[in-house]
């Protein structure tokens, strides 16, 4: 199974990659010949064979639920491209009604 | 006759600080000159931070001078891996996309170095988010190998691997996801460290695939990688994957020898998978660890041939949910468009370099509906065959042993057209990351092919740091090589 242009454009679409046709070619061929060899595990038989989503048994990992310092509004804010009143300032997400 | 001021190992430097014939400013100021001396040809800094090293080192002194040193360290500088937030000081991760970012906080590696009184000398050169092996994919410059400036110091630490080569800082951070710490070691003739996943906070580290990530020292000897190590190690409140325990004390017993120790060569890493000249360096590092008293046998791995395959299943899609962040609303540079998912679709297609996009893509189609089980699910389950390989092979031996990387340096440009040739690369590293056990690079000297230097990995069970670093300085000390002029690249 290969990839074709169309999973491409679905995948950047879902990444939130605008790329240009030119990527967009050059990333179908990479992207084939990757998955191609990554692939390969997909014929391993692993019934029965529990995932391992993380490397050490650590289960719980729990701490004191306490007040600490942590970062003030205007730090918080200091490194936005555009900030205002207090807020992280973004283009247009509503539609007029 | 001593080498210069430049060339020596933190331990010795901390003994010339303690007798009072150095001070932490006469040395800072000598590493300034050394990296003002070979920068133009190793281009291993994103950032120094002269001004800032040099009042620490002041302070450093005035604490002593009243007999309230922090650590027999303080003073020493260090470099970081520009993937290490630092508060005040920008912070990169190599990429244009956090261009301009000032930290408001310090990565935990960060303070502990610092409350352990080391001055930051600067952030070193990445591939961006940590991903490559070469540092080629840095969104600023590529950095070069001291020992031949055509060819790459490795990645993705590869910038704080060629300063610690070049003698500009005695000893520096880096992260390891898939090798990134140990390959550049390799390839520059130092030391590098992978601990146990979760021995070193991850907190203010620029995440590129949490379940794998992990800091690492990268220094020119085995001493000052666990010393470090030391350092920084230990449970961390703020990241809950660390290991609950404090940090280990690598230097008790360092010089105990690996007599009796029994350790396994990887069959299926034999023969042809490694280029000749690292074949006989790494043949002759087998035949050392024998006349050191070790028995070696062979210990079989057999799904470690699946390691790569899963790997660049698994880091590209922890990546692309980490890197979901990067969307210009909170950091970072935005690029204009009239409506919000133009605006982030638009900021991460022009500041993201081809790698991470690349990763990003594999990741997200990893990820999506329909291919879930089929790839990324199974890649975890391969990790799971991976781990009971290493347990079962952990029955019969201490440690394994194998080389760091399948070639010594290769040429700028040689690998970026074809990704994949970038990623079998990391045939010998990728494994550890994926078991969560730690590994560490050791010099063993010089290809006989091409002067090149040569890297013996070493692999302990998780939490076998001791044992591996006893292995390490075993190794290093009989081979004399390190320290010597030999040990030294002439650039």
């Amino acid at each position: 199974m290969g990839i074709d242009r169309a999973a491409v454009d679905y995948v950047a679409r879902l990444a939130r990659l605008a790329l240009d046709d030119d990527e967009r070619d050059r990333m179908r061929a990479e992207l084939d010949a990757i998955l191609d060899h990554a692939g390969r595990i997909r014929a391993l038989d692993l019934d029965g064979v529990e995932p391992t989503l993380h490397p050490l048994p650590l289960l719980n990992a729990g701490r004191p639920d306490e007040v600490a310092p942590s970062l003030s509004q205007a730090e918080a804010l200091c490194n936005a491209p555009a900030a205002e009143d207090g807020r992280f300032r973004v283009p247009r997400i509503i539609e007029d009604a | 006759m001593k080498p210069e001021l430049h060339w020596r190992p933190a331990t010795e430097l901390a003994t010339g600080l303690d007798a009072g014939d150095l001070t932490s400013v006469e040395l800072t100021e000598a590493l300034i000159r050394r990296c003002d001396d070979v920068e133009p040809r190793i281009a291993a800094f994103l950032q120094r931070t002269d001004e800032l090293s040099l009042e620490s080192a002041a302070a450093a002194d005035g604490r002593r001078a009243r007999g309230e040193a922090l650590t027999p360290w303080d003073g020493i500088p260090v470099a970081y891996k520009d993937i290490f937030v630092t508060r005040d000081v920008a912070t990169t991760a190599g990429s244009r996309i956090l261009e301009g970012w000032v930290p408001p906080y310090d990565a935990t590696v960060v303070e502990r170095c610092s409350a352990a009184g080391l001055p930051m000398f600067g952030k070193t050169n990445l591939d961006q988010f940590a991903m490559g092996s070469s540092t080629e994919h840095s969104g600023f410059h590529p950095s070069r190998n001291p020992w031949d400036p055509a060819r790459v110091p490795g990645g993705s630490s590869g910038g704080s691997a060629a300063v610690v080569a070049a003698g500009g800082v005695p000893w520096a951070w880096g992260t390891d996801t898939g090798g990134s710490v140990r390959q550049p070691a390799a390839l520059c003739g130092i030391v590098g460290v992978k601990p146990t996943y979760g021995v070193v906070s991850r907190y203010g580290m620029v995440a590129f695939a949490s379940s794998l990530d992990q800091a690492g020292p990268l220094t020119r000897t085995v001493e000052d990688a666990a010393v470090l190590l030391s350092t920084a190690a230990g449970h961390d409140p703020r990241d809950s994957t660390s290991v609950p325990d404090g940090p280990p004390n690598l230097l008790e017993g360092l010089g105990e020898g690996i007599a009796g120790k029994r350790i396994g060569v990887v069959k299926e890493f034999g023969g042809e998978g490694s280029q000749p000249g690292v074949r006989a360096r790494i043949d002759a590092a087998y035949g050392r660890l024998e006349r050191l008293g070790a028995a070696l046998e062979e210990v079989s791995l057999p799904s470690f041939k699946h390691a790569i395959p899963a790997y660049y299943l698994i880091a590209p899609a922890e990546a692309s949910s980490n890197l979901a962040r990067y969307d210009g609303v909170r950091y970072g540079p935005r690029h204009a468009a009239p409506d919000i998912v133009a605006m982030n679709s638009k900021t991460r297609a022009d500041l993201f370099g081809a790698e991470v996009k690349r990763r990003i893509m594999i990741g997200t189609y990893a990820l999506s509906a329909g291919y879930y089980d089929a790839y990324y699910g199974k890649a975890q389950r391969v990790r799971t065959l991976i781990v009971e390989d290493l347990k079962r092979a952990y029955e019969r031996v201490d440690l394994i042993v194998c080389p760091t990387s399948p070639t010594t340096a290769f040429k700028l440009g040689e690998r970026t057209e074809d990704p994949l040739s970038m990623y079998l690369s990391d045939i010998y590293t990728v494994p550890v990351n994926l078991a969560g056990v730690p590994a560490m690079s050791v010099p063993c000297g010089t290809s006989p092919d091409d002067g090149l230097p040569v890297g013996l990995q070493i692999i302990a069970p998780v939490l076998g740091e001791r044992s591996m670093f006893r292995a390490a300085y075993a190794f290093e000390q009989d081979l004399g090589w390190t320290g010597s002029d030999e040990g030294r690249p002439s650039l």
